[in-house]
């Protein structure tokens, strides 16, 4: 009888070394032969691979455990789903579904937002590029407008003045909340004063009323006690700005920079022990608003949340199309997606897991993507057992800022599909062909080839 | 001299090179690819064993005998 296969390998033993990884530790080799239920072959056999899914019961039970975390906590509650995390009409639907306003950053997001009904007054306008137009629409529509700059202050007074009414705008500040680095790109400085100025500038102007504060002091903050700080400065000010003009303030926006159970680069502990639950933040930072708060005053809280809402429901499955060796021996995989679906690559060290069980030992390993280019390395040095073509590799957490920050360089972008709570498989966007790469182009007449010429 | 010839391979999956000292680990297949190597057997000679003896293609197991070679060739033992 013929026994099982395993490709043969032979590793060197380093006496002498900590050899911490093991060889062949059964144990740190993870099996997924399912996402929520469905079988990652009948999902590849229908859909194909590479293959983005995404599971709505991940993202409804995330984003519910995190919105009681705040509203169990404070009366006045809101959340402001991040578009540019995650733009896929039906991520955003569902998260509209869920109670979630829209929290856009570009004209182009204002008109997905739009696109999928939701009503101006239900859209946060934040960034800092905000034409003339998509600003005045904003405005006639409704919706919540942080300033970023001093120019769009003179912009919303023209619109302002053009209405002939007032305008309520919202204010975006950059402040040091103790962490590194400090965002200073956006918004107004609070410590330096420029916020004040800017303060003042609009209550001269007489045309724009503020109303609201928005900050976002970063991403991937892995320190509750830095929204703490944050919201504390930020209530401190709008007192200050009733006292000085009069400007009330209704709501104070702590943007979202949350971070989801992903691995940073460089980080050595598993994402479990390192970064804190979302009731801790929750805890820091209600408890922080409810002290700088004067009695009796509730302003709403608003929430911009995306990675941490998203990014666990979301899964890429890839196929091994070869498997090679570099020239100093490391056993290297080219997988059927790469950086140019997973951008986040660059910062991430996923969770990779296999579509079956794969004896033999491990071998420190490169996967590699798809791309004529170096760059494309999704994991250096992962410790994986002899694979064959085709197996699936299948990474996650994927769900934020992939599908909207992925790549078109040189491949078809993939199907994405939703698992529904039903465990129905739904498309949500369909793989790309070639009239997707040519339909926006344009071939002048002289340039038109005949026989190839 | 035949690098390879030189090698003291144990049953449990052991490889001792005597004119380094270096000690390798070799998985089950592994060491069926390098006994028929030691005797002399030719790469597909090898392939057609490791088909005989495991569950496995004939177009596998040549592609992974030509990967162990390398990986021999890269611990300096072919």
């Amino acid at each position: 009888m013929k026994r099982p296969y395993e490709k043969p390998v032979i590793n060197k033993l380093r006496s002498g070394l900590m050899n911490k990884f093991g060889w062949s530790p059964a144990y740190a080799r993870k099996v997924r032969t399912a996402i929520d239920g469905v079988s990652v072959d009948e999902l590849c056999g229908q859909f194909g691979s590479p293959l983005f899914v995404y599971s709505e019961r991940t993202a409804r039970r995330t984003y519910r455990q995190m919105f009681n975390a705040f509203s169990t906590r404070y009366p006045n509650v809101e959340f402001g789903w991040s578009y540019k995390t995650n733009y896929l009409q039906a991520i955003c639907a569902l998260m509209h579904q869920e109670g979630s306003i829209a929290e856009v950053v570009s004209a182009m997001e204002y008109d997905k937002a739009r696109l999928l009904g939701i009503p101006g007054e239900k859209i946060i306008f934040n960034g800092p590029h905000k034409p003339m137009a998509a600003l005045e629409k904003a405005v006639v529509e409704g919706a919540v407008v942080n300033v970023d700059n001093l120019d769009e202050i003179v912009d919303l007074e023209t619109v302002a003045k053009k209405l002939n009414r007032t305008v309520h705008v919202g204010m975006r500040l950059n402040l040091d909340a103790g962490i590194y680095p400090q965002w200073s790109r956006f918004g107004f400085n609070l410590e330096s004063g420029q916020a004040l100025d800017a303060a003042k500038r609009i209550a001269r102007g007489g045309r724009l009323k503020l109303n609201g504060l928005h900050c976002h002091i970063g991403t991937f903050i892995m320190d509750p006690q830095a929204y703490a700080r944050e919201i504390t400065k930020m209530v401190k000010f709008g007192y200050e700005l009733r006292e000085a003009f009069g400007f009330e303030m209704e709501s104070y926006d702590i943007g979202g920079g949350f971070p989801s159970k992903s691995r940073l680069k460089g980080v050595y502990l598993p994402p479990e022990v390192a970064i804190p639950g979302i009731d801790e933040f929750a805890e820091a930072i209600t408890h922080a608003f409810s002290e700088a708060l004067k009695p009796g005053d509730f302003p709403k809280l608003i929430i911009e949340s995306g990675r941490a809402v998203i990014d666990e429901a979301g899964y890429l499955i890839t196929s091994i199309v070869a498997a090679k060796r570099l020239a100093d021996g490391t056993r290297a995989y080219v997988a059927d997606g790469g950086v140019n679906l997973l951008f986040t690559a660059f910062w991430y060290k996923f969770n990779v897991e296999l579509d079956r069980e794969v004896g033999g030992i491990n071998e420190t390993s490169v996967i590699y993507g798809p791309l004529c280019m170096n760059i494309d390395a999704i994991d250096e040095g992962i410790q994986l057992p002899p694979l064959k073509r085709g197996t699936r590799l299948i990474f996650s957490p994927v769900g934020a800022y992939n599908n909207t920050q992925w790549l078109q360089f040189i491949e078809y972008r993939p199907n994405v599909v939703l698992v529904t709570e039903s465990g129905e498989v739904e498309i949500i966007r369909e793989a790309e062909d070639i009239t997707d790469i040519q339909r926006r182009e344009r071939l002048p007449k002289h340039l038109e080839l005949k026989n190839g010429k | 001299m035949n690098r390879l010839s030189q090698l003291a391979l144990s049953d449990e999956g052991f490889v001792f090179d005597p004119q380094t000292g270096d000690s390798f680990q070799v998985s089950e297949t592994g060491m069926a690819v390098l006994r028929a190597l030691k005797e002399g057997r030719s790469d597909e000679e090898t392939a057609q064993q490791l088909v005989a003896d495991f569950e496995v293609s004939l177009e596998e197991a040549r592609r992974d005998c030509t990967d162990f070679r390398g990986q021999l060739k890269n611990f300096g033992l072919a």
